[in-house]
């Protein structure tokens, strides 16, 4: 077993182990808390595979900025911890179609060809990747940045409070 | 040995360093807060420490022992696991980021192995430290949130708003410097600043070309102060209004925790600071001829210091500290001596100047704080969002014109 394998296993694993902690969990800053390791957890994966500035981004945009916005709220809000309540009448639909659903990624997995271990080409320069973008793909980001802003403005007015004057 | 040495390169190499600058980084921790309170005293008139050991130099030890055995007080209703994840997570993710911090330009051997003098060397060396900052403030706001009191709560709020708002204009006032370098890499980022306008005086980037960061290094270090939660932005633990803020229930060593971590931000700060727009470990003075006395500044400064610590020393009112003292003294004047040699005098110039460049910072952070009544709370927000952000965003602006214009 290469070290690349078994850093990935303990970093898929955690990753694994905070999306179901996520879940499970009853306080609202216990899940944000298991979401914030499976974020760390992914930008681990990301710097395996040679994406630096992708991990690097991967943190400080969803395990820092993000995150921090989602634990702030929940402060703010003083959210308390959920009640259970009985099983819903429409786990009877959920259930079999969710065994359904990983049956068939079980298959997939099961048939797919397995591309793992092996030396990292070459790290993904932070130069490359940003001539990418704003020179070949110039417009579909700037277009999705655009696509953002207009949403946050969208946000604003709405949240905003009609003034009397 | 050696070929053992290059088998295990991180068992016999990258371990050690780890834990030697560990060991360096704790210790410089504790006499940070000795230097904060000596220097606050003597700008208020006071002595500050002055009875445990001669001037008060054994007062960190005192402090951790008072620490280590205080009783560590859980509130009730408190959430047990986050209020214990609090503090690890501020002080892990605070020496984190010492590690990448390249010290000095040689390469020095262990066992036949060639290593930086850094723990390591990233592409995204910059960026990774930023990632550290944008996840401590996970430290404070967990605290405020965790302790189930209510001033803990507000000075979490409070400083996790202060902190997401000063990390922007944190970023973007570096984004000149990345601009005028070209990478990410702070050792890189040291050897773009090598050189000499008219031959003496250094093309640092606070005064480099094409344009001149000095804006960018004063939004650099403001929003810096802010974001490590000094004065006079500490509005987290505004003690007149909110008691001590995050750490109000903290005792014993966590608090502790909190307490170093606060320090340890303030190092990487002022490590940032000096490579970012001060030239890293480069010398301020030119090595080409009739500048090799340069060289030997070390040795001055030291010899100095080494001197007049006997020479007060030998005075001292207590016991003790007329045998501490100019032992002190002896230690740093065989240092000088030892700075003399060739090959040492090379190899001791980076580290001097850089450390030399840190404390100066760290000497401006407690400075500050002694200087400067704290803001109010719609102050700060208002001149982080409309003082220094649009300032940075003009720095990137005319950077960039500048580069392009100087290029064509």
């Amino acid at each position: 077993m290469t070290p690349q394998i078994a850093v990935f296993i303990v970093l898929a694993a955690v990753a694994v182990a905070g999306a179901v902690s996520l879940i499970f969990q009853r306080h609202p800053i216990h899940s944000a808390l298991s979401l914030i390791v499976v974020m760390v957890a992914l930008a681990g994966l990301y710097l395996l595979q040679g994406a630096e500035f992708i991990a690097a981004v991967q943190i400080i945009v969803y395990g820092g900025a993000i995150m921090v916005l989602f634990i702030f709220v929940i402060m703010l809000l003083n959210a308390g911890e959920e009640e259970r309540t009985n099983v819903s009448r429409m786990a009877l639909v959920g259930v079999p179609l969710g065994v359904v659903f990983l049956v068939e990624v079980a298959y997939g997995v099961g048939h797919a060809t397995l591309h793992m271990g092996g030396a990292v080409a070459e790290a993904v320069s932070t130069r490359d990747l940003s001539s990418l973008l704003f020179r070949e793909y110039v417009f579909p980001f700037e277009l999705t940045s655009f696509l953002i802003l207009i949403a946050l403005l969208g946000a604003l007015v709405l949240a905003r409070r009609e003034d009397s004057d | 040995m050696n070929e053992f040495a290059s088998q295990h390169p991180l068992l016999l190499v990258a371990l050690p360093k780890i834990a030697v600058l560990l060991f360096v980084m704790l210790t410089a921790l504790a006499y940070l807060t000795w230097f904060e309170r000596k220097v606050v005293a003597h700008i208020q008139a006071r002595w500050g420490p002055y009875r445990v050991g001669p001037h008060g130099l054994m007062q960190p030890l005192a402090d951790g022992v008072k620490f280590l055995f205080k009783e560590d007080i859980t509130p009730a209703g408190a959430d047990k696991f986050v209020y214990f994840l609090a503090p690890f997570l501020s002080l892990s993710l605070a020496i984190t980021s010492i590690a990448i911090i390249p010290f000095g330009p040689e390469k020095f051997t262990v066992f036949g192995q060639a290593t930086p003098l850094s723990i390591t060397n990233l592409n995204i060396g910059l960026l990774i430290l930023f990632a550290i900052t944008s996840m401590s403030v996970y430290g404070v706001a967990l605290a405020g949130w965790s302790s189930n009191s209510k001033y803990p709560l507000l000075g979490g709020l409070r400083s996790s708003a202060q902190m997401v708002s000063y990390e922007l204009s944190l970023t973007m006032s570096v984004v000149g410097v990345i601009l005028m370098a070209g990478t990410f890499n702070l050792s890189e980022i040291v050897y773009a600043q090598q050189g000499f306008h008219w031959g003496f005086l250094p093309r640092w980037n606070v005064i480099g070309a094409p344009l001149p960061q000095i804006l960018g290094f004063f939004l650099f270090f403001i929003s810096a102060v802010a974001e490590t939660n000094r004065a006079p932005f500490d509005l987290a633990e505004a003690e007149s209004e909110l008691v001590a803020g995050f750490h109000t229930e903290y005792a014993s060593f966590k608090f502790a925790m909190f307490f170093m971590a606060e320090y340890a931000s303030m190092i990487t700060v002022s490590c940032l600071a000096t490579i970012l727009f001060f030239g890293g470990w480069l010398s301020p003075f030119s090595q080409g001829p009739g500048w090799g006395w340069a060289l030997y500044i070390p040795t001055v400064v030291f010899g100095i210091a080494g001197l007049a610590l006997i020479i007060t020393g030998v005075r001292y009112i207590t016991m003790i500290g007329r045998v501490v003292m100019p032992v002190l003294g002896l230690v740093l004047c065989g240092l000088a001596v030892l700075f003399l040699k060739p090959g040492v005098t090379e190899f001791i110039q980076g580290p001097f100047w850089f450390l030399l460049k840190i404390a100066t910072f760290l000497f401006i952070y407690v400075w500050i704080r002694g200087t400067l009544p704290r803001f109010r709370y719609d102050q700060l927000m208002g001149f982080g969002w409309k003082v220094l952000l649009p300032l940075s965003i003009v720095n990137v602006i005319i950077t960039s014109l500048a580069i392009v214009l100087t290029q064509r």
